[in-house]
């Protein structure tokens, strides 16, 4: 085996990958070879480093130097300077960031992104080669699964141990993971066909660790899924992932493929009899799908109508045999509990809610990108901690978690340490852990709009509280936001969304409800301030803003009005500052983007 | 998306050799089947399903259904050049719907439809995964991120050329 002086770590995630990673790993490539380093330096395509809003993020060892946003032209520099000579490239070293004024809460903080963190799920990714499962190996992979098989581990001790974790489902339900595989434990060893199945169908818009994780580390959930197996006593499993996820469902096929041909899956796994195959199933887009029962029909080739519960999977799940069914991150913790047990894992958290919880921060803030944080890690030390604060200088107004089925926690609530329960509590719920940051000038009752968009959109049909509801309740917050609404409308709203949360017959439905209901405890002011004052304040909802422009700012320059397509706008060049008739104006913005003064305002 | 056209005869042989290896096969089959079928017709029109239905032995109702049901089928062709801009949470918050007016404005057809020459289509999609570059577009394969609405105009004729 060839010893490496210095490895070159490239970030091929699909956030770096959209921004030409490819091309960097193929330039230092050539250049390497091309400065005769071919024997001394390794490239290696990585996942996810996290830092997305740097990226394309390359870091190399043994330094551990990382260089940001990265192009390809800036590769021969870091060949010659950096891998040659001994020199960083210092320019490359300093985190940019978008906006006028963002050189005070850079450095500093960027190196709080990555120390308040701490890295279970995520462990691997960015530091393998994701399509090598040697790497894994050299990793401590595996060592869980072969521990259990050639010691013939007793299943209900391993489940036992699970439960002991304390870990709970990080899809969003966060249902205690032993206790699912102990129901569907029973009559083990009767040649019952039984199924374990991973949920990879990551449709909250805005997170994006479960893909994170498949194409970083697709391994350690192979690893996981051989070992729920073996507790249960299944033999097949399916993982089910976006086919908008192309990278990652590439990965875990050829993560697949080289465990079979290390026998790590199939046949009589080390040795041990025991049996286990993985095939992938690719979800064709229904955010519904991520509900267990939707997920299962749409494995069985159906439309994903979800079906009621109970029977649930541990009974009757996948072509109505006991089933398993863990999402992506969950998966990817139960190596690390086996090899350092449940003890270990348990001792990291609060006191209901063990271990650690990936989230993807983005949004309005400076580190958008990927950060795992022990549970109990407070709102305000990811945002301004670890995430570097709002960009721009604005104020932060809100962070959204849960997705279409979360809510928003205010200012208020920053120092709200972060579990399961504690989220509920504060009007959201953790969901897959997408953490979107909102500033000053996001509407929170256009944001409630927003997702109530989305859930008409992927409501199922198939029960009439969740059809009928969020279609009206659309339609109310349309009239809101066109400045029609009344008070009323905010009873009204109320209303439907409280028969909603009980009436429907999956989780969609019963949580579609929450960005309304989350909004109106919060910010109920500004629901308020639509209907009675006609206002909005952030200037988002456009049925209730008005343009016009400073005449002590115009410099009657007339450029705005050849730019109107409407023709609203009237003055004289040089003579007579210009004024926009509101009753023709379309609110296009065409003034706005093209004064370059900025005389043309919202009010 | 940089792919050869085909004829229509050789779609249908390739649609044929799919068919082939799901034969019989049921409703299992039918999402990998129609994935399959869709990437060689860019969408899913009624002939097609017709065979599908044919070869795994299922009806065409079942076919529909399920086509219908997830947004990943399309009944209709998309443009040479497909936009999709997201509208994820991310970069709904930085804007996105700006980028979708204002590409609407551009193209003169409204999101879901194709422009008469066939060059251009636009949908909206929810979030790429590319959160760290909101907002983002995509133009076929090609990713755009950390756009304003101004710069919208010149990424299009780039493909109008083309």
């Amino acid at each position: 085996m060839d010893l490496f002086r210095a490895h070159v770590l490239v970030c091929c995630g699909t956030g770096c990958t959209s921004s030409n990673s490819a091309k960097i790993l193929e330039q230092f490539e050539q250049q390497i070879p091309a400065q005769g380093l071919e024997k001394e330096v390794k490239v290696v395509q990585t996942g996810c480093f996290g830092l997305c809003a740097q990226g394309p993020i390359v870091v190399i060892y043994p330094e551990g130097v990382m260089y940001y946003r990265v192009t390809p032209e800036d590769v021969a520099e870091i060949v010659a300077e950096h891998l040659l000579k001994g020199r960083y490239v210092e320019r490359l070293m300093a985190p940019k960031h978008d906006g006028a004024q963002a050189a005070e809460n850079t450095s500093a903080n960027d190196s709080n992104f990555f120390k308040k963190q701490m890295r279970v799920a995520l462990r691997n990714c960015g530091n393998i080669n994701p399509e090598n499962i040697d790497e894994y190996i050299a990793h401590d992979g595996y060592q869980a699964l072969g521990k259990i098989l050639t010691e013939k581990r007793d299943p209900d001790a391993v489940i036992q141990e699970i439960i002991d974790s304390g870990l709970r489902g990080r899809g969003g339900g966060g249902f205690p993971t032993g206790l699912k595989w102990k129901f569907a434990s029973g009559n083990r060893g009767q040649g019952i066909t039984k199924y374990v199945c991973c949920n990879a169908d990551e449709g909250d818009p805005g997170a994006f660790m479960d893909r994170s994780i498949l194409e970083g580390d697709p391994h350690s959930v192979i690893e996981a899924m051989a070992i729920a197996a073996y507790c249960i006593d299944a033999h097949q499993g399916y993982v089910y992932i976006r086919a908008e996820y192309p990278i990652a469902v590439k990965r875990l096929q050829i993560a697949i493929n080289q465990a079979r041909e290390y026998g790590l899956l199939g046949e009589n796994i080390f040795d041990s009899g025991f049996s286990f195959d993985l095939d992938i199933r690719l979800g064709a887009g229904a955010f519904v799908c991520g509900e267990e029962t939707a997920l299962m029909r749409s494995i069985e080739g159906k439309r994903g109508n979800p079906t009621p519960r109970p029977p649930f999977p541990a009974i009757k799940g996948l072509f109505g045999k006991p089933t398993i069914l863990n999402n992506v991150e969950t998966y990817a913790n139960i190596p690390v509990i086996i090899n350092k047990g449940a003890e270990w894992f348990a001792s990291v958290g609060t006191e209901k809610s063990k271990g650690t919880k990936v989230f993807a921060l983005g949004g309005k803030v400076n580190n958008v990108g990927l950060v795992e944080i022990p549970m109990g890690t407070t709102v305000r030390e990811i945002v301004f901690d670890i995430g570097g604060g709002i960009p721009n200088g604005k104020a932060f107004k809100a962070v959204q978690t849960g997705g279409p089925s979360g809510g928003c926690i205010p200012a208020s609530l920053l120092d709200t340490p972060i579990d399961y329960d504690n989220l509920v509590a504060a009007g959201s719920m953790m969901g897959s852990g997408g953490m979107i940051v909102m500033d000053e000038d996001t509407c929170m009752v256009d944001i409630a709009k927003f997702f109530l968009e989305f859930t008409v959109d992927e409501s199922c049909g198939k029960c009439s509280p969740c059809r009928i509801g969020t279609k009206r309740m659309y339609e109310l917050l349309t009239k809101i936001t066109d400045g029609t609404g009344t008070l009323a409308d905010i009873d009204a709203l109320e209303e439907v969304a409280l028969s909603l949360k009980n009436g429907s017959l999956c989780a969609l439905g019963q949580t579609a409800a929450n960005p309304i209901l989350s909004t109106l405890k919060h910010f109920r002011d500004e629901y308020v301030e639509h209907v009675v004052d006609k206002k909005c304040r952030c200037h988002v909802c456009k049925g209730l803003t008005e343009f016009y422009i400073d005449p002590e700012i115009c410099k009657k320059c007339s450029l705005c009005a050849k730019k109107c397509p409407v023709n609203a706008i009237t003055g004289e060049v040089g003579k007579v500052a210009y004024s926009i008739d509101t009753t023709k104006c379309i609110k296009c913005g065409a003034c706005i983007e093209n004064c370059k003064f900025k005389a043309v305002k919202k009010r | 998306m940089g792919k050869q056209k085909m004829t229509p005869e050789e779609m249908s042989a390739k649609l044929d050799e799919v068919l082939s290896k799901y034969k019989g096969q049921g409703q299992k089959a039918l999402m990998a089947t129609l994935q399959q079928a869709q990437e060689i017709y860019g969408y899913l029109p009624l002939p097609v399903q017709r065979k599908v239905a044919d070869a795994l032995e299922v009806s065409v109702a079942e076919v529909y259904g399920v086509i219908s049901f997830y947004s990943f089928f399309s009944l209709k062709p998309k443009g040479e050049n497909a936009i999709s801009v997201c509208l994820g949470t991310a970069c709904y918050v930085k804007g996105s719907q700006a980028l979708l007016d204002k590409i609407e404005d551009v193209l003169g057809i409204k999101n879901g439809d194709v422009t008469k020459d066939g060059k251009f289509s636009i949908s909206a999609c929810r979030c790429v995964g590319a959160c760290g570059l909101a907002p983002v577009i995509m133009v076929g394969d090609d990713v755009y991120g950390r756009l304003t609405p101004d710069e919208i105009p010149g990424i299009i004729a780039k493909y109008k050329e083309a």
